[in-house]
């Protein structure tokens, strides 16, 4: 009823705003309506309850309750149900459509059911497609003989000749037939109609089939069509239509049209850019990504800027390729004009082309075979194109009349495609590389590629790699990009053994370096993980080592490189990225919990602290244990110690068997020394040496250390205690330069760093708190809120106020709800009372009967006697 | 019977045996073959002696088994000497009291029994002697074996005593046999480790437990006494056995025993949990007292205050122990702090210049040490007092920021909270971080190496430190360090949860943490293993 009554409401709160319109009760009884009278009109308030139809809304509820509890209550004692057995009717589970197939079913089934198995002539009808077979009797010749073209109206006049007995003279068509088979015995006329029939069913099933014919040879033809459609609608705007009529012999002048068509699509699309061009726009990228480093390196507002660099994104790929939809449109015509857009590859990969560019500059070692491949970024489908074109640019005419010997050159190229790199091959690396196979699967497993690149020379194992990564482009196939996303692990794990083994191959490393960063470049997040599992790995042993020792041994050299390449993979200098920070936690690790024993450790530790260095080049980001590093190696090279000003902390001791490691024991090395760069490969294993070049290498080691320290003054001059940071530094090298133990060079070197320490500036300015906002002391003047909205409840948050709203509709509802169900009880007692009512009135209706007919009997008889004793 | 006085164990005159003649088993043991056999031979011997007190004699050929070289033989004989003198405990067939030397008793004219009855307690005590040496034997199986049938003795003798009761009730213990256990267990040669984890389920019992302490630090005192040098062995054995005794935290009626008594009586000491204490005390008293290697120094002040303090009768005895330690320095003071500071907070100790001491302590190893956890713990609590003095706080302050300069960052990400948590505790000391209108100085006004707190002029400091370290490549290092920045919040972080961190736990935080959107990545290209020609490790080092 609350519909009711709301309807109700909804058009007496209507009538005082003189809408009554059609809707409403054109003209309410004015004694119906009850007005409630408001005191005083406050603005914005929505009255809801001043005018009111009680009495049209309660005879309406009324008569919504004598519709549906007054029958229930009547029919309160039967036991009878109604119950609907339409099909399916309450079963959502079947489709409306369904439904009614299924509830038409079984209405024919219905019918098909025989009255009465006496009656024979009820049949059912049949049909044919769904046609009363009864109809299609009445004028099936019509039709047929309608859709048939002229070649078979004599069919059909000789069937209705047939059918009709044709008795009225010879037709044209058996008067042939008759002479032909004259020496036959006249068929008989049933062998005749079934001759008829078959005939007709076999002409039939050629129209079929050579309609089907015609139809797959259209769709050949716009196959085809589509194919050359690409190469006709760059050529000129007019081939489209002048295609077919020149087919048959194209002259001199075609040809020259065509060909100027074809060169004119060879071009790039757009004009080539000049040398300052080229420049600015890649300093104009580099300009974009130094400053998105540094965005990051601050470590400010990280999801501000959610856009990453365009190619960065996980689909452009370094070798120049960009996927095809973009190309698509370039290659089509737009009224006329060819649709010539702004260089394809843009900005997304303008960082791409720039730095192949660069690569091709600084001699690549295949750079014949990148010149020739698509440099400008075409899609793959553009360089079948291409290739098409290079095809087709000597035989034209062959081209033009046979659509398959496109299909074939194209199919050619399919297949030569794979190897790109091999299509100008130089004479002297083809020789080379003859043996090598063309295509390569991924390998699914480390062992796989080991087994692949083991026993080739340096060369071929970048051969064989660049070719895996080429033959399984994603663009070429759908899992290839998975396939490529693990190849950078093993490509990873490849490395770490190569460093392992024995000795270290680094060369191989070292080029295998470039591929990797491309790899990554394609699959940042693939190539993530396997950083993060390499490290995690490396981390979990030395881990278990601390765990039980207190120390570790320094980690084999494949880590340090590992490390080494995370940091030219990621940018080392932002705030925090996921794979740099915890390298940069593996890295002060090493530097704490190794101790150094031998002079091996003293060459890793220093790459350790070569690379850490290199990771905060950019960010000059303070790095506590590489000073602890520093200044204990300083102590191990200064022969007697006073440790003075100093204290050495947890992997080094000032006392020791390996304090005195890096003492130079025989003084007239220093005079042979010279100064040069350590080889890495002494980080892998050290070779026995004499004890010359054990001491050379201290030397190295300790200029090495010099120089860092420099580095480490410079970078952290600016820091506020700088000399706080530097003081053990200092002590040790004003002990070293006092002993003079090492060669002139290396005197001078740490005199310089002295001085430069001296020189960094001491400014100690008090440390003084950004001003944050005052906290308000609490007063007692009136809190003023503003009422945005009237009727709501004002000052919580949005769900107390959900929740509130919905306690009191709640309680509304409730309270709705009882009002119903008294009103409800009221009628059904009103009810009950006048059917009680009705009850007693036909009882006394009845016995008022009864007694009239009883007084009237009386009377009668009284009657009666009285004439008896009148008589 | 000249076979078995020359198998005589004890060195005691073999001759004594001539009374006792058994000509019949006097050389059973000769031609063993295997082990089944001489076990079966050892029992038909046990039997033949446990039958009829005239076949006595072949205890010595039992005993001979003993001294064996080959391990099985050994154990198959004191399976039958457990037998054998188990039995005869229980039977009482050994002599009880004061035990005469055996020649007197052969030679006096007493009664046959009771000279049996001597003659076999001197057998059984040579056997305790044998078992006791077995306790170095090589093999762990033959010690364990050893172990166990001394204690089974142990617990007959204490059933059925050797000695006269003084008087009615009077609690006897195998005193004696005991301290041959715990001699045997606390040997300076060896390591013992494994043999006291067996003996240490012994301990549960409360009368063992008793006398373990009462014969331990007897046989301290016996093992120290008069050598100059003892061997650190013996000091870890020691330790491992003291530090193995608990005691029950709450008074309750001690009444697990392993010697089995029918009643238990309120008179005996050892049913008072207080002897306990006492006896306790007194063990590890005796123990500290000397001059112990550093390394137990550490192991005793690791469980100090849990296992060691709470069940002392007097706890503040352990001061001179405590403030020794506490004078070495380093992780060995470190460690002395812990219960240096129950005795302060708990039984009033006076300690003169302790935050004095405690400021002395900060050096830069104190972020490298193992204990740096439990450390900083205490350094907290001493620090959380508010009414100690500002220009103590703020060398405390200064010396921390110091020190964090040259911290890993597993202990910054601790340290920096715990510089802000003093600062936040004293309003006073704020001036480090925020002073306004302060001149710009050319040095650091702080001293860092005055060894008085008082003396170093921290408050005239600031934290340039936190300053520098807001550079910490770290993110969470830097983050840590800005705190200082802003005004600081009122409430304190709590450290504890930062005190246990691991760089490996940060490792693996780092390493799940997903950045919003994809992996950043390098735009400039890599050239080779190297990097780019200005790169440090491009200078420094070569591939070949």
């Amino acid at each position: 009823m609350g519909k009711a009554r709301s309807a109700a409401r909804g058009k007496a709160s209507a009538a005082p705003a003189g809408a009554l319109g059609s809707r409403a009760r054109p003209n309410p009884n004015p004694f119906e309506v009850k007005v409630n009278r408001q005191k005083f009109q406050v603005l914005g308030r929505k009255t809801r309850h001043d005018v009111g139809l009680p009495g049209v809304s309660r005879a309406r509820a009324l008569q919504k309750r004598t519709q549906t509890l007054l029958k229930e209550y009547k029919e309160r004692d039967k036991s009878n149900v109604f119950r609907d057995k339409r099909f399916g009717e309450y079963n959502s589970s079947i489709s409306p459509e369904e439904k009614m197939m299924k509830r038409f079913a079984l209405e024919q089934q219905r019918q098909h059911e025989k009255k009465s198995i006496y009656n024979l002539n009820e049949d059912e009808e049949l049909t044919h497609y769904g046609q009363s077979l009864a109809d299609i009797e009445k004028h099936n010749d019509i039709v047929d003989s309608d859709s048939d073209t002229e070649g078979r109206g004599a069919l059909s006049a000789e069937l209705t000749a047939t059918h009709f007995g044709g008795g009225s003279g010879p037709v044209p068509g058996k008067a042939t037939q008759q002479p032909s088979g004259g020496e036959e015995p006249p068929k008989s006329r049933r062998e005749l109609i079934e001759e008829l029939i078959a005939r007709s069913k076999q002409e039939k099933r050629e129209r079929q089939a050579q309609r089907e014919d015609a139809l797959e040879l259209t769709e050949k033809l716009d196959q085809d069509w589509k194919e050359i459609q690409a190469l006709l609608a760059c050529k000129m705007p007019k081939s489209e239509s002048g295609g077919g009529k020149e087919k048959p012999k194209p002259d001199a002048y075609d040809m020259m049209v065509r060909e100027l068509g074809f060169e004119m699509k060879a071009q790039p699309s757009n004009r080539m850019k000049t040398e300052e061009e080229l420049a600015r726009e890649e300093q104009e990228r580099l300009r974009r990504l130094e400053a998105e480093r540094l965005r990051r390196m601050l470590g400010r507002d990280e999801d501000a800027h959610s856009k990453r660099p365009k190619h960065l994104s996980a689909d452009d790929l370094n070798d120049g390729f960009v996927l095809d939809t973009d190309d698509r449109r370039l290659l089509s015509y737009k009224d006329g004009k060819m649709n010539v857009e702004e260089e394809p590859s843009g900005d997304s990969s303008g960082g791409e082309s720039g730095e192949e560019e660069e690569e091709e500059g600084e001699g690549w070692s295949e750079g014949g075979p990148e010149d020739s491949d698509s440099p400008d970024g075409h899609s793959d489908l553009e360089s079948d194109a291409d290739s098409k074109d290079a095809h087709s640019a000597d035989g034209l005419v062959g081209r033009e009349s046979d659509a398959d010997s496109v299909e074939v050159h194209a199919q050619l190229q399919g297949d030569q495609r794979p190897s790109p790199g091999e299509r100008l091959p130089r004479d002297d690396q083809a020789a080379a590389r003859a043996q090598l196979p063309y295509t390569f699967a991924v390998p699914e497993s480390c062992e796989e590629l080991k087994s692949l690149l083991s026993g080739k020379s340096m060369e071929d194992q970048l051969l064989v790699v660049e070719r895996i990564q080429k033959c399984n482009h994603p663009s070429l196939a759908v899992g290839n990009k998975a396939k490529l996303g693990k190849l950078f692990g093993f490509l990873l794990e490849y490395i770490g053994d190569l460093a392992v083994s024995d000795p270290p191959d680094l060369g191989v490393i070292d080029k295998l370096v470039v591929p990797l960063y491309n790899l990554c470049q394609m699959f940042p997040e693939s190539a993530s993980d396997a950083v993060k599992f390499v490290l995690r790995d490396a981390m979990h042993e030395m881990e278990g080592t601390v765990e039980t020792t207190g120390r570790a041994a320094f980690p084999g050299l494949d880590v340090l490189i590992y490390l080494k390449i995370a940091g030219m993979l990621f940018p080392t200098s932002d705030f925090w990225h996921p794979v740099i920070t915890p390298a940069l936690l593996c890295l002060s690790q090493l530097l704490t919990k190794c101790p150094v024993r031998s002079l091996q450790d003293a060459v890793k530790g220093l790459f350790v602290c070569c690379v850490f260095l290199d990771y905060v080049a950019l960010s000059q980001r303070f790095i506590p244990e590489l000073i602890n590093f520093l200044a204990g190696i300083l102590h191990m090279a200064t022969p007697n110690k006073q440790s003075q000003g100093y204290t050495l902390v947890h992997p080094f001791r000032a006392l020791g068997k390996n304090s005195e490691l890096l003492l130079v024991s025989d003084e007239e090395d220093m005079a042979t020394w010279q100064r040069r760069s350590l080889p890495l490969q002494w980080a892998g294993g050290l070779k026995a040496q004499t004890e010359t070049e054990a001491n050379h290498t201290r030397l190295s080691c300790l200029a090495v250390c010099l120089a860092l320290v420099r580095r480490c003054v410079l970078a952290y001059g600016a820091l506020p205690s700088f000399h706080d940071i530097a003081r053990p530094l200092r002590a040790l090298l004003t002990e070293h330069l006092a002993t003079r133990c090492c060669p002139p060079t290396l005197q001078e070197l740490s005199r310089s760093v002295l001085t430069e320490m001296e020189n960094q500036p001491r400014h100690y300015r008090p440390l003084v708190c950004e001003k944050s906002k005052p906290v308000p002391l609490k007063l007692f003047t009136p809190r003023l809120v503003k009422v945005l909205e009237f009727g709501r409840k004002q000052g919580s948050t949005r769900e107390e106020q959900e929740r509130r709203r919905l306690i009191h509709k709640h309680k509304r509802e409730f309270k709705g709800a009882v009002r119903e169900i008294r009103k409800d009880n009221q009628f059904l007692a009103r009810m009950r009372l006048s059917e009680i009512m009705e009850r007693d009135a036909e009882r006394k209706r009845k016995v008022k009967q009864l007694f009239n007919s009883l007084a009237t009997q009386e009377g009668e008889w009284k009657a009666l006697k009285r004439k008896k004793f009148k008589k | 019977m000249t076979a078995g006085t020359g198998r005589d164990v004890s060195g005691a005159p073999g001759g004594g045996a001539t009374g006792l003649v058994c000509p019949a088993w006097g050389g059973g043991m000769e031609g063993d073959a295997g082990p089944g056999d001489a076990r079966r031979a050892l029992g038909h011997l046990v039997e033949a002696v446990l039958a009829s007190r005239g076949e006595a004699n072949a205890v010595f050929d039992i005993l001979a088994v003993l001294q064996s070289e080959d391990q099985e033989e050994i154990q198959e004989a004191v399976h039958a000497c457990s037998r054998l003198f188990g039995a005869l405990l229980a039977r009482g067939e050994l002599f009880v009291g004061q035990l005469p030397s055996e020649e007197m008793v052969l030679t006096g004219s007493r009664g046959a029994t009771r000279k049996y009855k001597i003659w076999m307690r001197h057998r059984y005590q040579s056997c305790c002697n044998r078992l006791g040496e077995l306790l170095a034997h090589p093999s762990f199986q033959v010690k364990e074996l050893a172990l166990s049938t001394l204690m089974k003795f142990v617990q007959l003798e204490g059933e059925h005593p050797l000695e006269k009761p003084k008087w009615e009730g009077n609690y006897l213990f195998p005193h004696q046999l005991f301290m041959l256990v715990v001699g045997g267990l606390l040997s300076p040669e060896e390591d013992r480790s494994l043999l006291l984890s067996q003996f240490r389920e012994y301990l549960e019992h409360d009368d063992i437990r008793y006398h373990t302490m009462q014969a331990a630090s007897n046989t301290v005192a016996r093992t120290t006494n008069g050598r100059p040098e003892v061997p650190l062995t013996f000091w870890n054995n020691a330790f491992m056995l003291l530090s193995s005794v608990s005691l029950p935290r709450q008074e309750s009626t001690l009444s697990s025993f392993y010697v089995k008594h029918t009643e238990l009586s309120d008179k005996w000491k050892v049913v008072h949990l207080k002897e306990h204490r006492k006896a306790f005390q007194q063990m590890w008293l005796h123990f500290l007292k000397h001059q112990l290697p550093l390394c137990v120094c550490k192991k005793v002040l690791v469980i100090m205050h849990d296992s060691i303090l709470p069940h002392l009768a007097q706890p503040s005895l352990m001061i001179d122990f405590l403030t020794r330690a506490y004078d070495i320095g380093g992780a060995v003071s470190l460690l002395a702090l812990n219960g240096l500071f129950i005795l302060i907070h708990k039984h009033n100790l006076e300690y003169p210049d302790f935050y004095r001491k405690l400021y002395g302590l900060l050096d830069p190893s104190v972020f490298h040490v193992k204990y740096r956890a439990r450390f900083f713990h205490l350094a907290d609590l001493f620090l959380s007092s508010s009414h100690l003095p500002a220009y103590l706080v703020a060398a405390f302050t200064k010396r921390l920021a110091r020190l964090a300069l040259t911290a890993p960052p597993e202990a910054l990400l601790m340290v920096l909270p715990f510089i802000c948590n003093l600062l936040r505790r004293h309003p006073a000391c704020r001036v480090l971080m925020h002073r306004p209108r302060g001149p710009e100085l050319d040095a650091d006004p702080y001293d860092p190496t005055e060894e008085d707190p008082a003396q170093s002029r921290a408050l005239e400091s600031s934290l340039w430190e936190l300053q520098a370290l807001q550079q910490h490549y770290h993110p969470e290092v830097s983050k840590a360090a800005s705190a200082i920045n802003q005004a600081l919040s009122v409430p304190e972080v709590s450290i504890a949860p930062l005190l246990e961190v691991t760089a490996f736990e940060i490792f693996e935080r780092d390493l799940k943490k997903k950045g919003p959107g994809s992996v950043p990545l390098e735009f400039i290209p890599a050239r080779g293993l190297l990097g780019r020609r200005e790169d440090l490790c491009a200078q420094h080092f070569t591939l070949s």
